[in-house]
């Protein structure tokens, strides 16, 4: 509750360059003395909807006007609750809460710059539980910090901000397990993101019994660490669409995903057919997820950064959650199975073609082959309707050149020089993607006599084949083809 | 030495022998900071130029004498709660020119002068009146006197009774009121105001009044020993070598001045937490209406119990980081909870305002004394006036948390500065 700067340098050099006893006890402790409010987020509520200038006395007040020899505009406020020392007048809770929050945060951005600026520091990460991603706290501080520096001191803010120290504990007893061996993520399901200031905003939150934010994280099992062939890991943004900046999208893939519940529950309860609960827990399951799509509606950075990864990612923790690890297991163990009978005989026609044919029939097998994901909702829409859709209908149906990226000619006349020492492919769906489409075009590349390295899923995503079930399944194409052996 | 007109001639005449003294351009003074005038600054410019041009200074040791004001000489600083009025009472005036003398001018004279209180709330600080003043040549006594900005109506309708505007002469004012106020000064005691920049007065003033030798203790003091609060003493000091020094003012608000020479400072920044909020929090928290009730109630609280102490977190010290178990970890911090809301008092809370804001305006100080690498701070404005508590709390801050390395200074004058320095402006065009 008080207020701590401290000066870092790198993860273990840091020093703590002073403080301030003026913090968010002093905001709750005044607030609660002057308004009789007795929770600090209703006192953020008053504050929210108050007028200061009825309580401070601003610059206009003393000058009648802006102070024009330096520059001082007539609304900055000169003296805090500088109007209310007078015995003939009543202020509301509002006003004097306003007026106690600007004068707190001011204060606490104005002794952030003196600090940056003795240290020569550009940037001022506010962490604590006095903020709690409030929009006029966060807005006050934020022109606390540009004015006192004249915008070269950036104010910056944390979704976990009051959860540091713990966390920071918790790791720090951890360390006998080494935590330079793995990673953590936030897990969608358990965390509560982002509480919303009025809960008239968001009425599903005040459901929830108590009013605990939580947050839950993820132990990953090993290290998350950049690709190294990554330029500039640092400005790498994996995502091609912002859902917190594009609406439009958001709305798009927010209907997309409550509209693919349905299916996604269906598809739940067929992958465990012998366990009777399974039915309870995947309705569950879609309240929960449901309320999540909802909850981001009102609140698109309620979880951060927000993209379809994400949205993804919190179905998978939902799911998890309520028991239902790999939903699509069973479709997947139908369609490699399905896809492997053909094979061979896809092997067999491709070599029957001349090498150039062959080279671009290849590359559309791929192609047709990632349709195969039940991840489209176009895509699952007709593999519901018409299970006998296969892999030359796919291929049938692929556009004609040129393609929206088609790099095929460059890639045809590279195949004509010396093979590639090594490739790396990142594999996509199981069944007819894995099968018929990508290990054909390893097949070729591995007779040439380059290396491939095929990068998989660490955990269950969709149809998306796992690690584990890509060793099961180079091994049965092993034995069905020596190339690939 | 005193600064009275003789000197400065003493003073132009070098100016005319030795352009090479000429003042340097503004960009050379070390500190000034380029910015846009419309630019919410906190830092504001250095003053212009103090020192006349050649020309001017030839012609005014010539007409120095003939181009005296007329009396009364005032000087006003107009805040955003106080006025603060100075008064110079010339007490060298010949029978020829008693005679000569007008009769509101002599009424003016003895209204000011044989009273210390004035209607309800005016007051004159005998105290503080300097005896046996040169200025511009003659020879008086200054005055120091305050009022509420509140009751300035109050002012401008005496102005009028005593046909204070027939006197034609020139009303130096300061302060935000000078602006606020200068259509009132004028429809209602047909009086035309000289409106001054508050910080140019302020510097103005604390230099001069410094540089004064009269019959009386010294104007600049300190406390020695403030961490020890049974031999914690106030002793003088001589402002010698002044510069450079921040310059601290606690009025209404707060503003910080890095002054570096006469003519040279800059305002560093400011605080929006200061004497108002002070008495403004305190009414609304104990129901007192008046400053010196306040401070009252203050001296009898105990503010460890309003406020979180470290030792109230940690149990004692926190020792890895050099925090005592005393210090203040949030202020106001127990009030989070009913039980202890329910049990302090008015006196309690009264003391726990008087030493957040203090220790805030202290935690700035020492900040921008360490920015501006600046080892003397100089606490002015009414906020210290007879409040000997912020003082204390002051010193004791700024020598515990710079570890001796800042020294605390304060002014008798505390409140009139700015008052001093519209007046010298009224004496000493620049």
């Amino acid at each position: 509750m008080k207020f701590q700067t401290s000066a870092v340098e790198s993860e273990d050099k840091f020093e703590r360059i002073g403080g301030s006893s003026i913090g968010g006890g002093t905001f709750w402790g005044l607030g609660a003395l002057l308004t009789k409010t007795k929770r600090f987020d209703e006192l953020l509520q008053l504050a929210s909807k108050g007028q200061h200038s009825s309580v401070d006395m601003l610059v206009k007040d003393i000058y009648g006007g802006s102070y024009g020899y330096l520059g001082l505009t007539g609304d900055l406020i000169a003296s805090s609750f500088g109007k209310s020392a007078t015995a003939d007048k009543e202020f509301s809770k509002e006003d004097m809460a306003k007026s106690l929050l600007h004068m707190i945060s001011n204060d606490i951005g104005q002794l952030a710059c003196l600090y940056a600026k003795l240290h020569n520091l550009s940037r001022v990460y506010f962490g604590g539980f006095f903020i709690r991603g409030h929009p006029v706290t966060m807005h006050t501080i934020t022109y606390s910090i540009n004015f006192f520096t004249k915008g070269e001191v950036q104010a910056l803010f944390l979704r976990h901000e009051g959860y540091l120290g713990a966390i920071g504990a918790f790791l720090k007893g951890a360390e006998e397990d080494n935590p330079n061996q793995y990673s953590w993520g936030e897990n969608y399901a358990g965390s509560s993101g982002l509480m919303s200031v009025s809960p008239d905003m968001n009425p599903m939150q005040r459901a929830r019994s108590g009013t605990f934010d939580m947050l839950e994280m993820d132990r990953l099992e090993r290290q998350l660490v950049n690709l190294p062939l990554l330029q500039d890991p640092s400005s790498y943004i994996p995502d091609t669409v912002d859902l917190i900046e594009d609406a439009q999208a958001r709305e798009y893939w927010l209907y997309c995903f409550e509209e693919a519940l349905d299916g996604v529950v269906k598809r739940a309860v067929a992958s465990q057919p012998d366990i009777p609960e399974a039915a309870e827990r995947a309705e569950k399951f879609r309240q929960k997820y449901r309320h999540k799509l909802q909850t981001l509606r009102h609140q698109p950075f309620a979880y951060g950064s927000l993209t379809v990864r994400s949205l993804l990612d919190t179905r998978e923790h939902c799911l998890n959650e309520f028991n239902f690890p790999d939903p699509y297991s069973k479709i997947k163990e139908r369609e490699n199975d399905v896809a492997l009978k053909y094979y061979q005989k896809a092997v067999k026609s491709l070599e029957e073609l001349s090498w150039e044919d062959r080279q671009f029939a290849l590359v559309r097998g791929v192609l047709a082959g990632n349709v195969f994901d039940w991840g489209a909702k176009a895509v699952s829409e007709v593999l519901e309707s018409n299970p006998e859709f296969g892999f030359e209908e796919a291929k049938r149906r692929l556009e004609e050149r040129p393609w929206l990226i088609d790099s095929f000619d460059q890639w045809l006349e590279r195949l004509k020089g010396p093979p590639h020492r090594c490739a790396l492919f990142f594999v996509d769906n199981s069944g007819v993607d894995i099968i018929l489409g990508v290990m054909p075009f390893v097949r070729e590349l591995l007779s040439r006599g380059t290396e491939v390295v095929l990068a998989s899923n660490s955990g269950p995503a969709l149809n998306d084949v796992t690690n584990s079930e890509l060793q099961i399944l180079t091994e049965r194409i092993a034995a069905m083809d020596p190339v690939i052996e | 030495m005193a600064f009275n007109c003789h000197q400065r001639d003493d003073d132009i005449d070098e100016e005319d022998e030795t352009p090479s003294k000429l003042p340097r351009c503004k960009k050379e003074m070390p500190g000034y900071f380029d910015e846009e005038p419309q630019n919410e600054a906190a830092a504001g410019r250095a003053t212009p130029e103090r020192l006349a041009s050649n020309s001017t200074a030839r012609h005014r040791k010539d007409s120095v004498k003939k181009t005296r004001p007329p009396f009364p000489w005032f000087g006003m600083d107009i805040g955003g709660t106080l006025v603060k009025l100075v008064y110079f009472e010339p007490k060298d005036i010949t029978a020829e020119e008693e005679q000569e003398e007008v009769e509101n001018l002599k009424s003016i004279r003895r209204f000011l002068t044989s009273n210390t209180a004035y209607g309800t709330t005016g007051i004159r600080d005998v105290h503080l009146e300097l005896q046996d003043l040169t200025l511009c040549g003659r020879t008086g006594n200054l005055h120091f006197i305050r009022f509420p900005t509140h009751d300035l109506p109050a002012f401008l309708q005496m102005g009028r009774n005593k046909h204070f505007s027939s006197l034609h002469t020139t009303l130096c004012a300061t302060g935000g009121g000078a602006f606020k106020f200068e259509s009132d000064f004028r429809t209602m005691a047909d009086l035309e105001l000289h409106k001054l920049d508050e910080l140019d007065c302020l510097v103005r003033g604390v230099l001069y009044i410094d540089s004064v030798m009269s019959s009386g203790p010294l104007e600049c003091y300190y406390f020695e020993d403030p961490t020890d609060p049974d031999h914690c003493a106030q002793k003088p000091y001589t402002l010698e070598n002044p510069y450079p020094m921040l310059l601290v003012n606690i009025g209404s608000g707060v503003s910080i001045l890095a002054v570096y020479s006469e003519n040279n400072y800059k305002r560093v920044t400011g605080t929006s937490l200061g004497g108002g909020t002070f008495l403004g929090l305190c009414c609304l928290l104990t129901g007192c209406s008046t400053f010196e009730e306040a401070l009252e109630m203050a001296s009898q609280g105990e503010s460890t119990r309003v406020d979180k102490l470290v030792r109230d977190i940690y149990g004692g010290d926190y020792e890895r980081f050099g925090l005592p178990g005393w210090a203040v970890a949030s202020s106001f911090g127990n009030m989070m909870s009913k039980e202890k809301r329910e049990s302090v008092s008015k006196e309690d809370l009264a003391r726990a305002t008087l030493v957040t804001i203090t220790n805030n305006i202290g935690s700035i100080t020492r900040m921008c004394a360490l920015n501006e690498n600046i080892e003397r701070v100089v606490f002015v404005g009414n906020f210290l006036r007879v409040n000997t508590l912020s003082m204390k709390l002051l010193a004791y801050a700024m020598d515990y948390w710079s570890k001796g390395q800042l020294k605390a200074l304060f002014l008798r004058h505390e409140g009139y500065f700015g008052a001093v320095g519209a007046l010298l402006e009224l004496l000493h065009p620049s």
